[in-house]
């Protein structure tokens, strides 16, 4: 007798776990009175089972290693930032230290331009602020990446930042003098004015 | 773990790599068996799982978030591992006349089993046994055995990963399986 083909899809979509149970049903059936579907049944089953229990082979332990030895390059951005997140106190520390020195350095360096103070009673030469014979400035003079001639009369302090002055026999400052080329010299006047500044 | 491979995904589509060597981790014992079962050969399905987890990681940005990472890493293993199978010249490896050792070590690490010498024996002619069936396996009845055998997968992820209706997987492990039977279902 010739089983018919949907016995074999059946018995298929059982090893699938999809079968519907009336399926089943006449399944089981049909296997207890054939022995040729029985055998075929049995023997996909053990085939299953063969393939199921295949063992496994593990990957050589270095394989991780390798492949990432073979991938392209990371971008650079991501290696320092992960630096970053892992050093978290080296890097508040040199943030401040970067922050400080670079706003000192930049305050500095900053405004290569000449600038003077006061435009009063003074005589502005290329970079050179002259404060002529018999004239009167009020008030004090701030010289920035300039030279100041005084030749008059200066009613209160000098001050030369990256330049110089020339403070003729004739010349009279009421005030202090000062000229400042250093960085350090710098830091100090602007902790100086900000001091004066809280105080007055 | 969902969670867990998303986070590394994100990091890893930013171009973080320590976190690729996580999912490596993760993944490699599958994806390798997986080639393996495909390509029958050690040598072959180490080169074949290195490479599908390069591709992954360059193609990273590619990916879409909406199929399991799996399925996805799935998907390049095998399509990889066919276009190997189709370029495959017959050439030998050394280390292939003495397959067999291969599966003496993992079972010799195997206390628990207490298998008699014979018992081994046999065992491995059987594991080489299964090996050389799926081998004899056309590539695309192969793939669908594998990964619902191999790497116990449900009809709807083999589908998804092999980008095929679930009516064509069904054909395909119906046909499979009936190929395998007619090598291992006498013994």
């Amino acid at each position: 007798m010739k089983c018919p083909d949907k016995i074999i899809e059946w018995m298929h979509d059982y090893l699938d776990g999809d079968i519907v149970p009336d399926h089943e049903k006449a399944l089981r059936e049909h296997l207890q009175h054939c022995p040729e579907c029985s055998h075929h049944f049995n023997s996909l089953k053990k085939t299953v089972a063969f393939i199921q229990h295949a063992s496994h082979l593990a990957p050589p332990s270095d394989f991780t290693k390798n492949v990432m030895a073979k991938l392209p390059k990371e971008k650079k951005r991501v290696r320092i930032g992960r630096w970053l997140k892992n050093h978290p106190f080296i890097t508040a520390a040199s943030l401040f230290v970067a922050l400080t020195v670079g706003s000192l350095f930049t305050t500095w360096n900053q405004g290569q331009q000449f600038s003077v103070s006061t435009r009063e009673n003074v005589v502005i030469q290329g970079h050179t602020v002259i404060v002529p014979k018999g004239k009167t400035v009020d008030g004090d003079i701030v010289v920035r990446n300039g030279t100041i001639k005084i030749e008059g009369k200066v009613n209160g302090n000098v001050t030369v930042i990256h330049g110089e002055k020339y403070l003729a026999s004739a010349g009279q400052v009421t005030g202090e003098v000062e000229e400042i080329n250093e960085v350090f010299d710098w830091v100090w006047y602007n902790i100086k004015s900000v001091v004066k500044d809280l105080f007055e | 773990m969902d969670m867990f491979v998303k986070k590394r995904i994100k990091a890893i589509q930013k171009g973080d790599q320590n976190a690729y060597a996580e999912i490596v981790e993760l993944y490699k014992d599958k994806v390798y068996r997986l080639c393996y079962r495909m390509l029958g050969n050690r040598h072959e399905a180490e080169d074949a799982a290195q490479e599908a987890f390069i591709r992954a990681y360059v193609n990273i940005d590619t990916y879409n978030p909406t199929m399991k990472f799996s399925s996805w890493l799935y998907r390049i293993a095998t399509n990889l591992s066919i276009d190997k199978l189709r370029k495959k010249k017959p050439d030998v490896y050394l280390d292939e006349e003495v397959r067999g050792t291969e599966g003496l070590t993992v079972y010799s690490q195997l206390p628990a089993k207490e298998a008699s010498p014979e018992d081994t024996v046999e065992s491995l002619e059987l594991q080489e046994t299964v090996q050389q069936a799926i081998e004899k396996l056309p590539e695309k009845y192969r793939s669908v055995i594998v990964l619902k055998y191999i790497e116990d997968l449900s009809l709807q992820e083999i589908s998804e990963i092999l980008d095929l209706p679930i009516g064509t997987v069904k054909t395909r492990i119906h046909r499979g399986r009936e190929a395998l039977r007619k090598h291992l279902g006498h013994l």
